[in-house]
């Protein structure tokens, strides 16, 4: 068994409804297997059951039934004195940090070496090294109330990591801070897992989170994984939910004399570019201009929305059949395009 | 300047002085604030943590202590103090005095303090607790290293409240001769018609509740680092 793999095996988590009515199941048949040393981003709206999952993982939630594998150990069957060891292979980050105001940055970092017991000298010395990883140096004497959103957030990465877990799970890490911000946290998780090899797992609603740093990419629905995989497969298949909300289209611009269609470009072989669409559509006799577009490089590989306006020579928007034919030959390329109607 | 001729400026006697029912007063919220602390506090403790239950015993517990709780702060002080005659004769070996008096404070501020505590605690962040839950922390460490230091501030002001609170009850110790400030006003200043005496003992009363609202107020911010209190 690989170190920092996580497993997730026909996973339910059934809630008694408050009312007393029909059971809720937040989460219904999760099977996942999380790669260790990557970043797995699990994305979905509020209430689709990410803070289920990512409570099942650390134990604190006792999954209905099914297997919650994190390291090798299976979480769903532990107790009491197992559970709290079976934790600590575990490290969390919190979206509003959850640091003690009680404690300085540096005693909120040793907080989780005091709990496994690790001696006072072998503490401070992880806690400086720690304090120099996350970039907080100067600032570990500080209470949290003294520190900025980002600072606070970088002791609870640190605080995350003191006890060497080979899984960092992260819940909604950024979503309370601003953008800048949230860059430097990406960066910062980006650069731990290249040098600790941990692997790293970010709940989040927000796509921008999953485009800057997310490996793989899980979209949960109402209790279900609807897809998961790579990122750059995910965005590249514009027939899956994912590949819209990783590369959204800008709005549609009006009073344009011209047929537009959106095309996604980015899982076929032929084209790559929005170049080589434009040429296609100059050997249906019509000439193509970019009117709205994200472009996207996912992995070194170029992944597209467009949306192309299409004329004839004299100006005036091409034939119907050309436009048939035009798309025709898209599809069969693997590009998904579609008239706009306006 | 006669009015300082007066007994309960020259004496030292319990029954007229201001100064040594002013000793009896602090003696006994002193020693009322250290029982009920040692009592209070973990009974807050208790009501917090059995409070979530939805079964067992821990449901039970909170049941009862809740009801016990409930019912000892519902009771008048003074007719506590009667009704309480036979258990402080048992456990005070006397009914009158400011001992006496003490056992009936203690039995009064416990369940005060605990309600205190409880809300106390109640106002940490559940994130907080399950953080350190989530480092591998048993209960007993949650409770010693995020409950109390967390809740630190504002127990701070509950045991400041309890003290203020238990310096007003004492007046009424004077039923069971427990002597003190608010026994001397009522005796021999209202029912004596001395205006000097009440006088002394409502300003030395409130030199004493001003300086502990103080007193509590500067500890608590020295132990508080939470920004909002900067």
């Amino acid at each position: 068994m690989n170190p920092g793999v996580i497993t997730l095996d026909a996973l339910r988590k059934v809630f008694p409804a408050p009312g007393g009515g029909d059971p809720v199941a937040a989460l219904d048949g999760i099977d996942l297997h999380l790669e260790p040393g990557r970043i797995h981003g699990i994305v979905g709206r509020s209430g689709a059951g990410k803070s289920t999952l990512i409570r099942c993982l650390t134990g604190l939630e006792k999954p209905t039934s099914g297997r919650v594998e994190v390291d090798g150990t299976d979480i769903a069957a532990l107790d009491g004195a197992a559970l709290r060891a079976a934790r600590r292979n575990i490290g969390m980050v919190f979206q509003h940090a959850n640091l003690l105001d009680s404690r300085t940055a540096a005693q909120n970092i040793a907080h989780p070496l005091e709990i496994a017991g690790v001696p006072r000298a072998e503490r401070e010395r992880r806690v400086a090294e720690l304090v120099d990883l996350v970039g907080l140096a100067g600032r570990e004497h500080n209470h949290p109330a003294q520190l900025s959103g980002g600072q606070i957030q970088r002791v609870g990465i640190a605080r995350g990591l003191a006890a060497e877990p080979k899984v960092l799970l992260c819940d909604e890490p950024t979503s309370a801070l601003d953008g800048g911000t949230t860059r430097q946290i990406l960066r910062l998780l980006a650069d731990l897992r290249e040098r600790l090899g941990i692997t790293i797992v970010i709940i989040t609603h927000e796509m921008g989170v999953v485009r800057e740093v997310c490996d793989t990419v899980t979209l949960l629905e109402d209790g279900r994984i609807t897809q998961s995989g790579d990122l750059l497969d995910v965005a590249a298949d514009p027939h899956g939910p994912l590949s819209a909300e990783l590369i959204p289209l800008p709005p549609a611009p009006t009073g344009i004399e011209a047929l537009v269609v959106n095309c996604d470009y980015g899982n076929s072989e032929r084209f790559r570019t929005t170049e080589d669409l434009i040429q296609l559509a100059e050997t249906y006799e019509a000439e193509a201009t970019l009117v709205a577009g994200t472009i996207e490089t996912i992995g070194g590989r170029q992944v597209g929305r467009v949306q192309l306006a299409l004329r004839n020579r004299s100006g005036q928007p091409i034939s119907r059949e050309g436009l048939t034919a035009f798309l025709g030959e898209l599809e069969g390329a693997g590009v998904v395009a579609k008239e706009v109607t306006a | 300047m006669e009015w300082l001729d007066n007994p309960v400026f020259t004496t030292w006697d319990s029954n007229t002085s201001l100064w040594s029912n002013t000793l009896i007063t602090l003696y006994m919220t002193a020693g009322t604030m250290l029982f009920s602390t040692l009592i209070g506090v973990p009974l807050g403790l208790l009501l917090f943590e059995t409070s979530g239950a939805r079964g067992g015993l821990a449901r039970w517990v909170n049941r009862v202590v809740g009801f016990v709780v409930n019912v000892g702060r519902s009771f008048p002080f003074i007719i506590l103090i009667i009704a309480l005659i036979p258990v402080t004769r048992f456990m005070v070996g006397r009914v009158t005095g400011p001992n006496a008096a003490m056992f009936a404070l203690v039995i009064s501020a416990i369940p005060f303090l605990a309600r205190l505590i409880e809300i106390n605690l109640r106002e940490i962040a559940a994130g907080k607790v399950e953080a350190v839950a989530m480092m591998g922390a048993s209960r007993w460490q949650i409770i010693r290293q995020v409950l109390l230091p967390e809740a630190l501030p504002g127990i701070i002001g509950s045991l400041t409240t309890t003290a203020i609170a238990v310096i007003g009850y004492t007046a009424m110790a004077g039923t069971v001769g427990g002597k003190g400030l608010g026994d001397l006003a009522i005796r021999n200043g209202y029912q004596s018609y001395d205006n000097v005496v009440m006088i002394a003992t409502v300003v030395v009363l409130v030199v004493i509740v001003i300086a502990v609202q103080a007193l509590g107020s500067a500890l608590s911010r020295a132990v508080d680092h939470r920004a909002a209190a900067r």
